[in-house]
C-alpha cells in the first residue's frame, strides 16, 4: 500500500483524542505509581495528607474555638429556646401560663425559668473591724432557680469546681460563680469586682431590693458562659421572699427540645398561644449573641488565609515532585514522543499521577480527620480561657478544600510536565 | 519508497557551524534492508534522525512513497512515526516501568487499538522476536539482548513501513548481537524495510545493501550479503 496524504493524515477528532490521552494517560500513570519506589510514592502521600489536613485542620480549629463558644453558651445558659423579657418591661408577663404551656408541648424536654435582679453579696462582714476597713463585697446579678429544673435543661452541677449543688432541703444556701471570686479570677478592673475572701461554707450577705439575709456558699461553679459564672444562684422559693416578689413573672426560660426535634417548631408552637405579646420566645440561633457569627467569619478568613498558603505550599510541592520525576525521565519521554506518543497524553499521564497522589492523600486525611481527629477534639477539647475549643469540619467545607487542592494539583502537575515534555524530542533522547 | 534529496544539517557550535550532511541523495526501496555505516562524527545517525522525522533537516526534502514526509504539519509527524515507522535505539528506550508486553502494546494503544487487540498483537510480537516467555518481565529483569528484541517487537508490533535502527548492537556482546541482527533478517525476509545504522561493518554486512559515509557524503555503497558471517 503506497503511503499518501490521506493515509497519514488520518486525523483524531478532539473528542477521540481527549479519551486516548485519557487511556494512555491513565494506562502510563498506573504502571508508574504502583512500579515507582513504594517509600518515594508514600513520602509523597503523606506530604499531600499533611498538605489536607493543615488545610482543613487549622481552619476547623480557628471556627471551632468560636463554635465552641457558641455551644457552650447553648448548653449552659440558652438552650434550645431562649424565652426573655421584651425590651419595654421588667420580667416576662403572665408567665405561669407561658411555663404551663411550654410544659404541654410534646416535643419540650425540660424547661427552666429564672428570676433575675441585681444585687449585692458581702463576704468579711463578720471579721470586719473598723467602719474604715474596705467592705468585700460585689453588684451582681442573682438568679432564682428551681435547681431540679435548671439541672435538667443546663446539668449545671457538672460546673461545679468546689462544693456541692442544691439538695432538696437546702435554705439559705447559694451557688456562686467562680467569676465573682478572686481566687479564681484575678483580675483588677472596676468592672469586674470579686470577693477576696470567700470559699465554700463561708456566711455571705445577700442583698436583694433592700431586704438583706445571711446565706452559705455551697458551691462554687466555673463555666466559659461570663453570664453564668458571674451570677448567684439561690432557690426560687428564697428569691421570692428576699426580692419581695408578689407575683411569679420571671425573667428568662431556658427550653430544652427533645432529640431529634426541630427547635423552631417549638418555637411556633409556643407563639401560636400568643405568648410572643409578653416575651421574646426565639431559637438559639436566633437568641446567641451576633458577634459570634462575626467572629466564625473572621476566623473562618483568617483558616482560609492559613490554608491558602498551605494550598501554595501543597501546589511547590507537587510541582518539585512532578518536575524532577519529569526531569528525570527526560528521556524515557523523549522515546515516547519519539515513536509517536503525542505529548498531550505524556502530560496526561503526569497530571494523573499527580491526581492519585492528592485523592489517596486527601482520603488517608479524611479518614484520619473523621475517624481520629474530630472523634478526639470532641470529646478532648481544647481548653481556651473562653471556649471549648472543638473541630469544625463540616461535609461541605471539607468537600470545597478537597476541590481545591485537586484544581491546584492539577496544575502543579501540569505545567512541569508540559516544560518537561515541550522539549525537542531528539534532544531528550540522546541527553543533550 | 524512501527519497532523500538533497539533505543538509548543519549544527552550530557557538560562533562556528558544523556541516553534518552535506547535500546527501539517497533512495531506499520497499523490502530493502540498509545498512548504513561510517566512523563516528561521520554523521550516520544524524542521516537516519532526517529520515525518520526525529529531527529536521536544514535543506533538501524526503519522501515516503511519495509524501514529502517534511511538509506534515507536526502533529502529522508524531501521526507518521507513529503508524509508519518503527524504532530501535542504541540503548533499547524500554519504559521501564513497564513490562514486555505493555513496552509493545503503547504505540498499537496510541493507535487506538483496543487493549484486547493490542495485547494480542504484542504477543505476537514478542514470540516472533523469541520472548514469548518474557511477557511480563520489566526491562530490569532482562538481559540486554532480550532488552533490545523487546525493543525491536516495540518496532514491528504496529507493522510499520520502515524501521529505524539505530546501532542496536552497540551495547551488546558478539554472540546476543547475533541473535539480534538474525532477528533483522528474518524482518527482511518477510519483505519488511530496515534502516540501520552501524558503526561495525561485519554486521553491516547482514543488510542487502551498505553505504558508508564520510565527512556528510556516501562514499561508498556495496552490495550486503544479506548473511550474517559470524
Amino acid at each position: 500500500m503506497l503511503l499518501n496524504e490521506e493515509n497519514i493524515d488520518r486525523k483524531r477528532s478532539k473528542r477521540n483524542r481527549f479519551f486516548e490521552d485519557i487511556s494512555i494517560g491513565s494506562f502510563l500513570a498506573y504502571r508508574q505509581v504502583i512500579r515507582s519506589n513504594k517509600a518515594t510514592t508514600a513520602l509523597i502521600i503523606f506530604v499531600m495528607t499533611l498538605t489536607f489536613l493543615n488545610l482543613v485542620v487549622v481552619s476547623g480549629i480557628l471556627v471551632g474555638l468560636i463554635q465552641g463558644s457558641i455551644n457552650t453558651v447553648k448548653d449552659a445558659y440558652i438552650s434550645d429556646i431562649s424565652v426573655t423579657v421584651l425590651n419595654n418591661k421588667t420580667n416576662i408577663e403572665n408567665s405561669p401560663q407561658i411555663i404551663k404551656t411550654i410544659k404541654a408541648i410534646p416535643w419540650v424536654d425540660s424547661m427552666t425559668a429564672r428570676y433575675i435582679t441585681g444585687g449585692k453579696i458581702e463576704a468579711n462582714y463578720k471579721t470586719k473591724i473598723k467602719v474604715t476597713d474596705i467592705t468585700d463585697e460585689v453588684s451582681t446579678s442573682i438568679a432564682g432557680i428551681d435547681p431540679t429544673d435548671e439541672e435538667n435543661v443546663t446539668k449545671i452541677s457538672r460546673f461545679l469546681i468546689d462544693g456541692e449543688y442544691f439538695g432538696p432541703n437546702d435554705s439559705d444556701k447559694i451557688i456562686i460563680g467562680s467569676m465573682l471570686l478572686k481566687k479564681y479570677f484575678p483580675v483588677e478592673s472596676p468592672g469586674f469586682a470579686t470577693l477576696s475572701d470567700a470559699k465554700v461554707g463561708d456566711k455571705v450577705r445577700i442583698t436583694i431590693n433592700g431586704n438583706t439575709r445571711e446565706m452559705t456558699i455551697k458551691g462554687i461553679l466555673k463555666t466559659k458562659v461570663d453570664e453564668v459564672s458571674r451570677r448567684v444562684f439561690i432557690p426560687e422559693a428564697e428569691f421570692r421572699v428576699l426580692a419581695g416578689k408578689t407575683d411569679y413573672n420571671v425573667n428568662e426560660i431556658a427550653i430544652k427540645v427533645k432529640p431529634n426535634i426541630n427547635p423552631e417548631l417549638v418555637r411556633d408552637a409556643i407563639k401560636m398561644t400568643g405568648a410572643d405579646k409578653y416575651a421574646k420566645i426565639q431559637t438559639f440561633d436566633e437568641a446567641k449573641p451576633k458577634f459570634l457569627n462575626d467572629l466564625i467569619d473572621t476566623f473562618a478568613l483568617l483558616g482560609n488565609v492559613v490554608g491558602s498558603i498551605g494550598l501554595v505550599v501543597a501546589s511547590i510541592t507537587i510541582f518539585i515532585v512532578i518536575y524532577i520525576n519529569a526531569i528525570t525521565r527526560r528521556k524515557f519521554i523523549g522515546i515516547l514522543k519519539g515513536i509517536g506518543i503525542e505529548g498531550s497524553a505524556i502530560k496526561t499521564a503526569y497530571v494523573m499521577q499527580a491526581i492519585f497522589y492528592a485523592i489517596v492523600g486527601t482520603i488517608i486525611g479524611c479518614l484520619i480527620l473523621f475517624f481520629i481527629l474530630k472523634p478526639y477534639f470532641d470529646a478532648n477539647p481544647i481548653d481556651f480561657p473562653f471556649s471549648d475549643g472543638i473541630l469544625v469540619a463540616t461535609t461541605s467545607g471539607v468537600m470545597i478544600r478537597v476541590a481545591l487542592l485537586l484544581i491546584a494539583t492539577i496544575i502543579a502537575g501540569y505545567i512541569p510536565a508540559r516544560i518537561v515534555v515541550k522539549q525537542n524530542t531528539l534532544d531528550a533522547i540522546l541527553g543533550r | 519508497m524512501i527519497r532523500a534529496n538533497g539533505i543538509i544539517k548543519k549544527f552550530k557550535t557557538g560562533d562556528s557551524e558544523l556541516v553534518v550532511l552535506k547535500g546527501l541523495d539517497l533512495h531506499v526501496k520497499k523490502g530493502e534492508f540498509l545498512a548504513i555505516t561510517g566512523r563516528s562524527g561521520s554523521g550516520k545517525s544524524t542521516l537516519m534522525y532526517q529520515l525518520s522525522l526525529l529531527d529536521e533537516p536544514n535543506a533538501g526534502e524526503i519522501f515516503v512513497d511519495d509524501v514529502n514526509i517534511l511538509k506534515l504539519k507536526n502533529e502529522d509527524k508524531t501521526n507518521f512515526r507513529l503508524r509508519e515507522l518503527g524504532f530501535v535505539f542504541q540503548d533499547y528506550a524500554l519504559i521501564p516501568e513497564l513490562n514486555s508486553i505493555e513496552n509493545v502494546m503503547l504505540p498499537l494503544l496510541m493507535q487506538g487499538v483496543d487493549k484486547k487487540e493490542a495485547e494480542k498483537r504484542a504477543v505476537v510480537a514478542l514470540e516472533k522476536v523469541g520472548l514469548g516467555d518474557k511477557l511480563i518481565n520489566l526491562p530490569s529483569q532482562l538481559s540486554g539482548g532480550q532488552q533490545q528484541r523487546v525493543s525491536i517487537a516495540r518496532a514491528i508490533g504496529h507493522n510499520p513501513k520502515i524501521i529505524f535502527a539505530d546501532e542496536p548492537t552497540a551495547n551488546l556482546d558478539t554472540e546476543t548481537a547475533k541473535t539480534v541482527l538474525e532477528v533483522f533478517q528474518e524482518l527482511s525476509k518477510e519483505g519488511q524495510t530496515i534502516v540501520m545504522v552501524t558503526h561495525e561493518k561485519e554486521y553491516a554486512l547482514v543488510a542487502h545493501r551498505v553505504i558508508t559515509l564520510a565527512d556528510g557524503v556516501i562514499t561508498e555503497s556495496i552490495i550486503g550479503n544479506n548473511k550474517y558471517l559470524g
